[in-house]
């Protein structure tokens, strides 16, 4: 019985801090539109001359994402892509390939 | 001792399980079912490793295609320029069986039943299924070029714009072929499959060519008013590297061909051809267009841009080059594997009986190569607008490379080993 009042409170608690709001898994799911080139979860074929993402922390990604929208780091086409994201989406895709390893 | 506090641990986790399925909480894995996947293209072999891949394994997904491999169309117009053979086109399904547990079947849907929600397969027997999610592809629309409309005429006319026999043989007509002779290629009125890979084909023909054939040309029969991708890039090429071999022309559109005399008909002229290459108009593959499923354009499915799933039949998801694309979206392989992450989360979000992402990002690159080494891109990123429900392209984000080069070549190669391998390994 105690497990049964647990599970539901924190499934309360879960569903109050997310009503109306974004999906639980929006960072995956914004992260896998980067898998085509960066490979699935982050881990790009090696060889593949692609950088894998998996791993990489948090602040190091967003610098770069930051550097290519800029146009302080060089590139063929990251900094047309890293437009086409909102920092907030940025934050989460760069908190989930943090997160793999 | 040990197996009864393994039991009840079991029990609790079931009741718990039960409460927050209850609740609709969104911890925990709750989404199950099975899941039929028609096609395993670059939308199909998507959505199949996704779907077992986020739901932990607890949906089950069968897939159904026909061919024993997958072959890619992207990076196939290299095969028929020559630089590149068959076997660097194509991947197995055995990761998605052995590592990813989906369960693939070498057959043909032949016939949809929403209402039962199940299919029937060529060789015989029925799949029924919870979710279905169809990435047919397309199929052409042979009755527009009325000459082209049986078996002979298209073993001998090609189009080559699915990737496979008909690309080897294409590349056969063109090593047979004297120097000297034309190469035609016809585009049909857009939309069509892969916008930029009609110009690309003329290029690395042209590249063929001049290196190997220097007196031949390549004519481009363009049935759009313009190019339809990357104008300015590729009409740089053609002004740079085959001022001698390349010839556009648009307003062009094939209305027949006369096969004997390999001759395209157009409305007020004709053009007569060594190897005519015709890419009939198409619609949505004949599964997803002839099976009820509301159509625009009497071609293209109309999708959810939430779930892929059908406006007008539920439970039918519909990806990939089959669909009515968002605004200045192209039918890419690019895009369909973006469609299919899409539908996957989707589908375990409503198996688990909660809503889809109410925010979904899709996004596009197709790299186009210009001769066997340097390459040029299109990019543009999609983000859904809950005004017009369409997921709309990002203004200021996305573009073209500023010029054709050599690193552009590598990454597109290297595209084309990652994303195989986001879809199949
Ligand atoms: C079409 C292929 C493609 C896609 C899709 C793509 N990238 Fe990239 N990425 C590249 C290429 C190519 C580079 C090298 C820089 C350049 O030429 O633009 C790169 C470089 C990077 C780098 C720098 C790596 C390093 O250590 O120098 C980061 C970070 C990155 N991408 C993040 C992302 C994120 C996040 C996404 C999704 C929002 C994404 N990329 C989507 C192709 C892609």
């Amino acid at each position: 019985m105690k497990a049964f009042t647990h599970a539901a409170a924190l499934c309360l608690l879960a569903a109050a801090s997310t009503a109306g709001a974004a999906d639980a898994n929006l960072g995956r799911n914004l992260a896998a539109t980067c898998a085509n080139c960066h490979g699935t979860n982050g881990k790009a074929v090696p060889g593949s001359g692609m950088s894998s993402l998996a791993g990489e922390s948090k602040a190091n990604l967003l610098q770069k994402l930051a550097d290519f929208k800029s146009g302080d780091k060089p590139a063929s086409i990251m900094h047309q892509i890293a437009k086409g994201y909102t920092e907030a989406q940025l934050t989460l895709i760069a908190d989930y390939y943090a997160a793999q390893k | 001792m040990m197996l009864m506090k393994r039991r009840d641990f079991l029990k609790i986790g079931a009741a718990a399980g039960t409460m927050a399925s209850l609740y609709g909480c969104a911890a925990g894995n709750k989404a199950g079912g099975h899941v039929v996947v028609v096609g395993g293209g670059y939308g199909g072999a998507t959505v199949a490793k996704y779907l077992r891949m986020w739901s932990q394994g607890s949906v089950q997904v069968t897939l159904v295609e026909r061919n024993p491999s997958f072959i890619s169309c992207p990076i196939s117009n290299l095969v028929i320029g020559g630089t590149k053979t068959m076997e660097d086109i194509t991947v197995s399904y055995d990761n998605l069986q052995s590592k990813w547990g989906v369960r693939v079947i070498q057959d043909d849907v032949v016939a949809l039943d929403a209402v039962k929600r199940s299919v029937k397969l060529a060789k015989g027997g029925s799949l029924s299924y919870d979710r279905i999610v169809l990435s047919p592809g397309v199929d052409f629309m042979f009755d527009q070029i009325p000459g082209l409309d049986n078996a002979a005429a298209q073993q001998k006319i090609l189009h080559a714009w699915k990737a496979g026999p008909q690309t080897v043989a294409l590349r056969q007509q063109l090593e047979s072929m004297k120097d000297g002779g034309v190469f035609a290629i016809a585009i049909p009125k857009a939309p069509y499959r892969c916008p930029p890979g009609p110009y690309e084909r003329a290029c690395l023909v042209a590249d063929y060519f001049k290196k190997n054939k220097p007196k031949s040309r390549v004519v481009i029969l363009d049935a759009n008013e313009d190019v339809q991708s990357k104008k300015g890039l590729f009409v740089k090429a053609w002004a740079d590297l085959y001022k001698d071999q390349i010839e556009y022309r648009p307003n062009s559109e094939v209305k027949d061909v006369d096969v004997a005399s390999n001759t395209a008909i157009l409305e007020f002229d004709k053009f007569k051809a060594d190897v005519l290459n015709v890419i009939p108009p198409h619609r949505a593959g004949n599964i997803a267009s002839q099976s009820g499923l509301k159509l625009i354009n009497n071609r293209w499915v109309d999708i959810n841009w939430l779930s892929m799933e059908s406006t007008g039949t539920p439970s039918v998801h519909v990806i990939g080059d089959a669909i009515f694309p968002a605004p200045t979206m192209p039918k890419s392989g690019h895009m369909a594997n973006q469609h299919g992450k899409l539908a996957a989360a989707a589908i375990i979000n409503l198996l688990a009986g909660e809503e889809p992402n109410p925010a979904p990002v899709v996004m596009n690159t197709c790299y186009s190569f210009v001769d066997a080494k340097n390459a040029i891109h299109v990019a543009s990123i999609h983000q859904y607008d809950t005004a017009t429900k369409l997921v709309q392209p990002v203004k200021g984000a996305g573009g073209v490379s500023a010029a054709r080069n050599e690193l552009e070549g590598k990454a597109a190669l290297g595209w084309a080993r990652n994303i195989w391998a986001d879809m199949l390994a």
